[in-house]
């Protein structure tokens, strides 16, 4: 991608003391045309992830398909093992005696669903990333504990240094600050 | 407006008044950076202590075999089934609190689930590592997993206790996942708050890069919830499997149907009394009561009194299928157990689990912090000596009275016993030390939302 992405400034940020100020902004932002938009809050807080876009996340599709995965993979290793490589005659009893053969299915599909979670989770965030821009903010490390964060990127289109900063400090926050690369 | 005011005008909160979300963040995270108690040194050399007594258990039996044990015929499952199905119990009132709990929202679970998951994690450790002794040859317990290998073997999959192998693994891997996610926001708070470069790099590590972003908070709730609507039917899953383990054989006193639940029950309230047994010391060595309140104490008592009456049941239950089914070996079962060389060990658990948890009905039991943890502690007793009755009381009289035989444990089985509430108790210490025992992201939510503001 574009060489100069990565030196210079990364976007603005501004701090707020309250949810409700951060919550303000955050559609204002989004009303006003920025899209490059993101919140940090030291806790979830749904109003605020809705109001910059996030309505859906794919992760329940992801764990749907890793459980349906592991549900069909635990139960053919055991038939596989069962009735194909190495069948036992225990008592008589068929080959393919499914029922015995659904504890495991099942906790095969909730360990499969669980790993996806987790992984998918991850992915989706983009997590692990032990570099971001942000953490060149110093105020930003209040973020994880009882600050409210706005940023605009300045890769937004509608983004412009003087106009951007004047529009945030409308909001009335703590401070905002230009964030390096 | 205040949650309280409005909802609840009789409950106490769940946070005492006047925190805020900084005040939360830093009187959790300063327990992790200020300077180790002197009290902490003694309490981690006596539980490591208690480790070296396990190691030195351990390397006798690898050297000799199950031997040293006081395993015999006809008891071939003694201390290493009564202790792992003991631990496993304990573990389950952890992810009860963290998952089911969380899906009914339950607000007071918040600030006891992170150090109670931290206890499954520890307890299913344990319970681990008995099996794996178990087996006698412990350097080859990996034979117990589907592998391609050379001898051209295959696991029996229509054995309960091949499904212990995926039940128990999955139980470890499910709330080793469920309790890290819980932690990244709070790991990510301490590499902020670290001022040493070393902690700030590790927590860093661990934190992943968590920022706390809107988009992240999204998908790490959706995350969250799957996990808890995942380790729900898990937990419940667990323990019915090691029931199985019991149930689906055909020795009297084991081979009912109530079984199950009613294992399940007793998981609960054995888990339920080791969160207690372990709350009510913390919090007055770490003065959190503004976060662990009497309300809490008085919940979890509520619980171990519910599961206890199924408990109860269950006994009741079992004396009473002996009677109706009209089955002479059943029959004489109960009646060895109440009556026969075992009977002290089954009245003492009478006691313990069903007379005096009766005591939790009174209100003034339940308020009183040093009066409820002795209650727990008889519990604790309690289901190690249920399970004691269970394993040993069945299996030592059968079928054939000239089969009979006594059981008791040797030096080293009450060695590896109580090393591995040392090597318990060294992990939990190891814990409270370098990470956050109550979660802090999670109480900031829970903040009353006026004080989250000021």
């Amino acid at each position: 991608m574009d060489p100069g992405r990565r030196v210079g400034l990364y976007g603005l940020v501004a701090e707020f003391d309250n949810s409700d100020q951060l919550l303000r902004a955050a559609k204002g932002s989004r009303a006003d045309g920025y899209r490059l938009v993101d919140a940090f809050t030291p806790y979830p807080i749904e109003e605020v992830s809705e109001a910059l876009g996030h309505h859906h996340s794919k992760l329940p599709l992801i764990v749907l398909i890793g459980g349906i995965l592991g549900a069909l993979g635990g139960f053919f290793l055991q038939y596989w093992v069962s009735v194909i490589e190495y069948p036992l005659n225990i008592g008589g009893r068929p080959l393919n005696s499914w029922v015995s053969f659904i504890p495991v299915t099942f906790e095969c599909t909730v360990l499969v669903a669980s790993l996806s979670a987790v992984l998918g989770m991850l992915a989706l965030n983009g997590l692990p990333r032990p570099y971001h821009p942000l953490f060149n903010e110093e105020r930003f490390a209040l973020a994880s504990r009882d600050r409210y964060f706005l940023c605009i990127k300045k890769l937004d289109p509608a983004f412009d240094r003087e106009g951007t900063r004047k529009f945030l400090e409308g909001f009335d926050p703590i401070g905002v600050y230009e964030v390096e690369n | 407006m205040s949650v309280d005011d409005r909802a609840l005008p009789a409950k106490p909160p769940v946070i005492a008044p006047g925190h805020t979300s900084a005040t939360v963040s830093d009187k959790i995270g300063e327990i992790v950076f200020r300077k180790t108690p002197r009290w902490w040194y003694f309490a981690f050399a006596g539980s490591f202590a208690l480790v070296m007594l396990l190691l030195m258990a351990l390397t006798k039996l690898v050297v000799e075999g199950t031997g040293i044990w006081g395993l015999n015929n006809p008891v071939g499952w003694g201390f290493a089934i009564i202790n792992f199905v003991w631990w496993i119990g304990i573990g389950h009132a952890g992810t009860l609190i963290s998952a089911i709990l969380l899906l009914l929202r339950q607000e007071w679970r918040t600030s006891i689930n992170r150090f109670a998951e931290a206890m499954t994690l520890f307890a299913v450790a344990c319970a681990g590592l008995y099996p794996l002794i178990h087996v006698g040859r412990p350097w080859l317990a990996y034979w117990l997993l589907p592998y391609p290998n050379t001898m051209g073997m295959w696991p029996q999959f229509r054995s309960p206790l091949i499904w212990d192998v995926f039940a128990v693994s999955t139980y470890a891997t499910v709330s080793l996942l469920f309790w890290f996610v819980g932690l990244i926001p709070d790991l990510a708070t301490l590499r902020d708050r670290a001022t040493s470069g070393f902690s700030q790099r590790i927590y860093g590590v661990l934190a992943m890069g968590w920022r706390g972003s809107a988009a992240h908070w999204h998908n790490y709730e959706t995350a969250y919830l799957l996990l808890a609507g995942l380790a729900t039917p898990l937990v419940v899953s667990v323990h019915t499997v090691v029931s199985f383990d019991f149930a689906v054989g055909q020795v009297p006193g084991w081979h009912a149907t109530i079984f199950p639940p009613y294992f399940v029950a007793g998981a609960i309230f054995a888990g339920f009394a080791m969160v207690l047994t372990l709350a009510i010391p913390l919090r007055a060595i770490f003065n959190l009561h503004d976060f662990i309140t009497i309300r809490h104490i008085q919940n979890m008592c509520k619980v171990m009194l519910a599961t206890g009456l199924i408990v109860a049941y269950g006994y009741l239950i079992e004396i009473f299928m002996a009677w109706y089914s009209g089955h002479w070996y059943e029959q004489f079962m109960i009646l060895n157990r109440i009556t026969g060389p075992y009977r002290y060990h089954w009245w003492a658990l009478i006691l313990c689990n069903i007379l005096v948890v009766q005591l939790l009905w009174i209100r003034k039991v339940r308020t009183t912090p040093v009066v409820a943890w002795i209650v727990a502690m008889f519990v604790n007793v309690g289901m190690w000596l249920e399970r004691f009755v269970i394993v040993v009381t069945s299996l030592h009289r059968d079928f054939l009275p000239s089969s009979w035989g006594m059981y008791s444990g040797t030096f080293w089985d009450w060695a590896t016993f109580i090393g591995s509430i040392g090597l318990f108790l060294a992990l939990l210490f190891l814990f409270l030390r370098f990470l956050p025992m109550i979660s802090i992201f999670e109480m900031r939510t829970i903040l009353p939302k006026e004080e989250a503001e000021s």
